[in-house]
């Protein structure tokens, strides 16, 4: 089973650990990524995301149908947020059950990853004096 | 052809707007949409690199575009 959600809405945590939950599931590994407040020693105030929406959600598909056919996993959960976010506030979760460990650590971490390189969605870090689009230039 | 291209993240910003229209000559590729606009927005060459995409996937440079394609400018992504 596939969860995927993309939403200017806060992240909740707990339900998306709920919803992974399975009683032939042995292992479950989260990944939660959560707005830092400083990029290379510089203070950061907030982010903005913005997501070309339907690609987004067509790309998240995509990857965790690949997980789901590399591992045995039986749920895989993939939430990410847009708009405006402050410090400490979550960004993106990644869940996923498997009967035993090593498949849901191994294909969360191809989520995250993966879901860098190849999913459009774009992250603005606002500093006190500029901002920046995260990754746009060399 | 006319080609209406959207733009998100730092693409927006160098067009000045959600999107913009480039008009291609010859026949229209993807090749050659990504040569108009480096030449409409020279800054796009200061990119990491860019993508495009063509109904909401990632397209080869020699695929060929239709006036129904929904096609957009895709900078660097960097969700997570």
């Amino acid at each position: 089973m596939i969860d995927i959600q993309l939403t200017e809405e806060p992240l909740e945590i707990s339900a998306c650990i709920d919803w992974v939950m399975s009683p032939t599931c042995g292992g479950i590994d989260v990944f939660i990524g959560t707005v830092r407040n400083a990029t290379k020693g510089k203070a950061v105030l907030r982010l903005e995301f913005e997501a070309y929406g339907k690609m987004a959600l067509r790309e998240m598909q995509k990857i965790a149908e690949e997980a789901q056919a590399k591992w045995p996993i039986e749920k895989i959960l993939l939430h990410h947020r847009t708009g405006v976010l402050q410090v400490g506030e979550v960004p993106v979760i990644i869940a996923v059950a498997a009967a035993h460990r090593d498949a849901a650590f191994d294909a969360c971490r191809y989520i995250i990853d993966t879901l860098k390189q190849t999913v459009p969605i774009w992250k603005k870090e606002i500093f006190e004096d500029g901002e920046v689009w995260v990754a746009a230039h060399p | 052809m006319k080609v209406n291209v959207l733009a998100f993240g730092i693409a927006k910003d160098i067009f000045g707007a959600s999107s913009t229209e480039v008009g291609l000559a010859g026949e229209a590729t993807v090749e050659a949409l990504r040569t108009a606009l480096e030449t409409q927005y020279p800054r796009l060459k200061q990119l990491a690199s860019f993508m495009i995409a063509v109904n909401d996937e990632y397209a080869a440079a020699g695929q060929v575009l239709t006036p129904e394609d929904e096609v957009a400018i895709i900078p660097p992504v960097s969700g997570g």
